[in-house]
């Protein structure tokens, strides 16, 4: 059923993962786990990424999914999960931010 | 946790929980952010301890959050199904509802078996069922995060429509018409089986009070009630079992 009372499964980033697992791609998941500030993206969000670099979601409003796909592809080759975080003040740990002035914290982990 | 997957996200719990969502039912995936493991809470089921109580409060607001419980930090993300609205009339009030509701994040249905009312020149883009509530709803059926408002009057169309969101404990229930049409209705109600405490479940006269007249500014009432009794699901629940909210 293709209404927007249920799941929109061309965009909906778990549905998307559960597809690629099933064509054999290995897959990461991020998941916003904690926000502080003005975060773009809520507790929960999540950004999904394949082996090639794909990806579907969104964690931020795009300031730091680059960061988090280059990641994935150490997670997905180790099997060992991430926590991420970015912020504004935090160059030492992560050369990109948000520029909202928030700040977040992501885990990257393998999907099986 | 049990499920002999650590560091990993399990796939199986993937696959259950885009089952649970593909089913309009709630569920939590929760991650040990220690060791990685992963399990699904479905709504209802009984979990023990701290980690059981954080997931009633989830399930209840419906925000995603990190929580420590039973000495560790698990991460519980709760997915709710999209609250959808279904509107028995093809009515005049139904032709402004159609489109705020879609608005504000309510997608929207309407059921009416008289053709002359549910006819796609009244109402484009809109999902219209031209037949008997009863057909309908048992083929999409009622659920917990479906509201119901009622407003043909017609106590033919009506009266079945409302004892099955009755039934399925839609997060609304709301029928149009004077308190003297719903002393009526609530007679009919009894008769058919519901209780009476089920019946004061029922938003009658509908519509928050905002003096609204003309049929688009009972459609803004209808809608701004629908969104607080959605808004303020947990609280009731909780106020029920007698906890602070």
């Amino acid at each position: 059923m293709n209404d927007l009372a249920h799941l929109d499964e061309s965009r909906d980033p778990l549905a998307i993962a559960e597809g690629w697992l099933q064509d054999g791609k290995e897959v990461a998941i991020a998941t916003v786990v904690e926000t502080w500030g003005s975060a773009p993206r809520p507790a929960g969000s999540h950004l999904v990424i394949d082996a090639a670099g794909n990806f579907h979601g969104s964690v931020s409003g795009g300031c730091v999914e680059g960061a988090v796909v280059a990641e994935a592809a150490d997670v997905i080759e180790t099997g060992k999960p991430r926590m991420l975080e970015f912020g504004v003040a935090d160059e030492t740990a992560w050369q990109v931010g948000l520029s909202c002035g928030g700040r977040i914290k992501v885990y990257v982990e393998r999907l099986g | 946790m049990s499920s002999g997957w650590v560091e990993r996200m399990n796939p199986i719990s993937l696959k259950k929980l885009n089952e649970e969502r593909r089913a309009r039912r709630a569920a939590i995936l929760v991650t040990d952010l220690g060791d990685g493991s992963d399990r699904i809470v479905c709504e209802g089921e009984a979990v023990a301890g701290g980690l059981g109580e954080a997931a009633a409060k989830a399930f209840r607001s419906g925000s995603s959050g990190s929580v420590e419980a039973d000495g560790r930090t698990f991460f519980l993300n709760v997915h709710l199904p999209q609250p959808r609205l279904v509107v028995i009339g093809a009515v005049h009030i139904s032709q402004a509802l159609a489109p705020m509701a879609r608005v504000a994040g309510y997608p929207l249905e309407i059921i009416d078996p008289r053709t002359a009312f549910a006819t796609k020149d009244r109402f484009p883009d809109v999902t219209l069922h031209p037949e008997w509530p009863v057909d309908v709803l048992a083929a999409r059926p009622l659920d917990g995060y479906t509201a119901l408002a009622a407003l043909t009057h017609d106590p033919k169309i009506d009266d079945f429509a409302l004892k099955a969101a009755l039934d399925a404990g839609c997060f609304y229930v709301g029928a149009l018409g004077s308190r003297k049409t719903h002393a009526k209705r609530v007679e009919r109600l009894l008769a058919m089986g519901a209780t009476a405490d089920e019946i004061a479940r029922i938003h009658a006269p509908i519509g928050i009070e905002i003096g609204a007249a003309s049929p688009p500014e009972i459609a803004v009432a209808v809608l701004a009630q629908v969104i607080q009794a959605f808004r303020s699901r947990g609280a009731a629940a909780a106020a029920a079992r007698g906890e602070a909210a």
